[in-house]
C-alpha cells in the first residue's frame, strides 16, 4: 500500500481520496471574487478613477503644511483634546463597570439559558450601531455636549465588553472553580475566589484596549456633537483650514500612542 | 440540652453510611448501581478499580457535587442525598475533597488557594478584600509548616511542581477543619515516588487528626499500603469489601477483568 501510494497511483478501489477536493469552500472563494468585481464596478472603482484623484490629493496634502502653530488655535485644540481625554475615560470607567455584572449575566456556564440569553439580546443591541451613530441618538435626546458622547461610549463599550467579559467567564477551568465550590463557599465567593483570580488579566486586557479605542473614538462623537475635539476638527475641513487639521491629526496621533503605553502598563501590573 | 448533646455527638460521629446508591447521567444507564457501604468513624478507605467504575461519581454524591439519582447518603445524621442550597453547603464545610491533579486556583497564591478552605464560613466582602480572620490565617501557616511549604506562602499556584500543588490541595481541604476526607485520584498526574509522598501526607495527616478519609486510587499497592479497607469496583458496583490481606488475585481478575496482567 505505501508502495503504491509513494509511485503516485490511485489508491485501491473502496477507498476514499487522500486529499478530497473541498467544492463549498472552492465555490465560496469563486462567489466572493465574483462579487468584488461586480461591486468594483457598480461604485466606479477604478484605476482610471484613482488616477483623476491625485491631483486633489496632492493639493490637499501640501495645503496642510506647515501645521498651524498659532497659539489661540493651539489653546482650542487642547480644551478639545482635554475634554476629549475625560469622555473617553470616564466611558471607560463606566462602561466596564456597567459591563462587569451584564457579562456576568451573559455567561452561559453560569447563569439559566433565559438569563445569559436576555443579556446576550442586550449585548447584541449595545452593539449594533456605530458609536457616532449612537451619539446622534444621544444628541438629539438630550442636546448637545460631552454628556452625550459619554453615554454613547458607554453603550458601545458595554456592547463590546459585557460580550467579551462573558466568553472569558465561559472559558474559564471549571476544575478550579468546582474545587472552590466543594469547600461550602457561597456563589459570591466561588465568583470572587474562583472564578475572577482566572479571568483578572483578561478583564485588564479588554479594558485597556476599550480605553485605547474609547479614545479614538471620542474624537469622533464631537463631529456630531458630541463634545471633544471631533468639533474642532469638523469645523477645520469645512473651513479649509488643512494646516490646522493636520496639527490636530497630529496630535490625536500622540495621544494614541500614549494611550497605547498606558495599556501596556495597565496588562503589565493585572497580569 | 438538646442542641448540646447533637453537638457532641456531631463532633465524635464521623462515620459515613451510604445506602442503596444510585447515579445515573442518562435515563436507564447506571454510573452507580445500589452502592452500599458504612465507613466507620477512622482509618483510610481506598477505592479501586477501572477507570469508569464510578469511583469519582461515589465520592462526588458524598459532597453533592454530583447528585444522586437515588438512595441515601448519611453523614451527621442528614441525608446528603436530600440537602440542597445553604444547607448542602453547610455539609460540604465539613467534607474536605482532595482533587485530581490541578485543582488548585492557578492565579492565586498558595495562601490564598488555602484560605479558599474557610470560604463556607468567610462573607463575600471578606473573601473581597482577603480580610481573613486571624486565626484562619495562622491555621493557615501551621498547615504550611505540616506540608513543608512554608515559605511557598506568596508564590502563585502555577509555580509549584505537580507534587507541591497536591499538598497544597491537602492542606486547602484540611483548613475546612473536616470530618470525612475524599480524595479522588489524587496521585493520578504524579511520577511513582511523589505519589507515595502524597499518599503518605494525606494519610498522616488525617490519622494525626482522627479523620476517616476515603481515597480514590488506581495503584493496588499503594492502596494495601496504606489504606485499612479496601473497596474494590467494578461497573458501578462493589465487588469487594475487605481488609488489604484478603484482596487476592482472583478479586482483581474480578475488579479489572481478565487475568494476563496480573502475571
Amino acid at each position: 500500500m505505501t508502495e503504491r501510494r509513494a509511485i503516485g497511483l490511485p489508491p485501491p478501489a473502496g477507498r476514499t481520496l487522500a486529499l478530497p477536493v473541498n467544492w463549498p469552500r472552492r465555490l465560496a472563494y469563486i462567489g466572493l471574487a465574483f462579487y468584488a468585481i461586480y461591486a468594483a464596478s457598480t461604485l466606479d472603482v477604478s484605476l482610471a478613477r484613482i488616477a483623476r484623484g491625485l491631483p486633489q490629493g496632492a493639493h490637499f496634502l501640501a495645503r496642510m503644511w506647515p501645521p498651524n502653530t498659532e497659539a489661540i488655535k493651539l489653546d482650542l485644540m487642547r480644551q478639545g483634546l482635554m475634554e476629549s481625554i475625560e469622555i473617553a475615560v470616564l466611558s471607560t470607567f463606566f462602561g466596564i463597570l456597567l459591563s462587569l455584572p451584564l457579562g456576568l449575566l451573559a455567561a452561559r456556564n453560569l447563569m439559566p439559558p433565559w438569563v445569559s440569553w436576555t443579556a446576550r439580546t442586550l449585548t447584541a443591541l449595545f452593539r449594533s450601531f456605530n458609536s457616532v451613530i449612537v451619539a446622534i441618538l444621544f444628541v438629539k435626546a438630550i442636546g448637545f455636549g460631552a454628556l452625550a458622547g459619554i453615554l454613547a461610549l458607554i453603550v458601545g463599550t458595554m456592547g463590546f465588553i459585557s460580550k467579551l467579559f462573558a466568553e472569558a467567564i465561559e472559558e474559564v477551568d471549571l476544575k478550579q472553580v468546582e474545587a472552590v465550590r466543594a469547600t461550602g463557599a457561597s456563589f459570591a465567593n466561588v465568583l470572587i475566589m474562583g472564578i475572577l483570580p482566572q479571568v483578572m488579566a483578561r478583564f485588564a486586557g479588554f479594558s485597556a484596549y476599550q480605553l485605547d479605542s474609547n479614545l479614538r473614538n471620542s474624537t469622533m462623537v464631537g463631529i456630531v456633537g458630541g463634545g471633544g475635539i471631533g468639533a474642532a476638527l469638523f469645523t477645520a475641513y469645512q473651513r479649509f483650514d488643512y494646516d490646522y487639521v493636520f496639527t490636530i491629526l497630529l496630535a490625536i496621533i500622540a495621544i494614541v500612542m500614549v494611550s497605547e503605553l498606558v495599556s501596556v502598563q495597565i496588562r503589565k501590573i493585572f497580569q | 440540652m438538646n442542641l448540646a448533646i447533637s453537638a457532641a455527638t456531631m463532633a465524635i460521629d464521623r462515620s459515613l453510611v451510604i445506602r442503596h446508591l444510585y447515579k445515573e447521567y442518562t435515563v436507564g444507564k447506571p454510573i452507580l448501581r445500589d452502592v452500599s457501604l458504612e465507613i466507620g468513624g477512622r482509618g483510610i478507605t481506598a477505592i479501586i478499580g477501572p477507570s469508569g467504575a464510578g469511583k469519582s461519581t461515589l465520592i462526588r454524591c458524598v459532597n453533592g457535587l454530583a447528585p444522586a439519582t437515588r438512595g441515601e447518603i448519611i453523614f451527621h445524621g442528614e441525608d446528603i442525598t436530600k440537602l440542597s442550597g445553604k444547607r448542602l453547603r453547610e455539609m460540604r464545610r465539613r467534607i474536605g475533597m482532595v482533587h485530581q491533579e490541578y485543582s488548585l486556583v492557578e492565579r492565586l497564591s498558595v495562601m490564598e488557594n488555602l484560605l479558599t478552605g474557610r470560604l463556607g464560613y468567610v462573607p463575600a466582602w471578606r473573601a473581597w478584600l482577603r480580610k481573613f480572620p486571624e486565626s484562619d490565617v495562622a491555621h493557615a501557616y501551621t498547615l504550611l509548616e505540616a506540608i513543608g511549604l512554608e515559605d511557598f506562602a506568596n508564590r502563585r499556584a502555577d509555580q509549584l511542581s505537580g507534587g507541591q500543588r497536591q499538598r497544597v490541595g491537602i492542606a486547602r481541604a484540611l483548613m475546612q477543619e473536616p470530618d470525612l476526607l475524599l480524595a479522588d485520584e489524587p496521585t493520578s498526574s504524579l511520577d511513582p515516588k511523589t505519589a507515595v509522598e502524597i499518599i503518605e501526607l494525606l494519610a498522616t495527616l488525617a490519622a494525626s487528626r482522627d479523620i476517616p478519609a476515603i481515597i480514590n486510587i488506581h495503584n493496588v499497592d499503594l492502596a494495601k499500603r496504606f489504606a485499612s479497607r479496601i473497596v474494590g469496583m467494578a461497573k458501578g458496583a462493589i465487588v469487594f469489601d475487605g481488609p488489604p490481606s484478603a484482596l487476592e488475585d482472583k478479586h482483581l481478575g474480578e475488579i479489572y477483568g481478565g487475568q494476563s496482567w496480573l502475571e
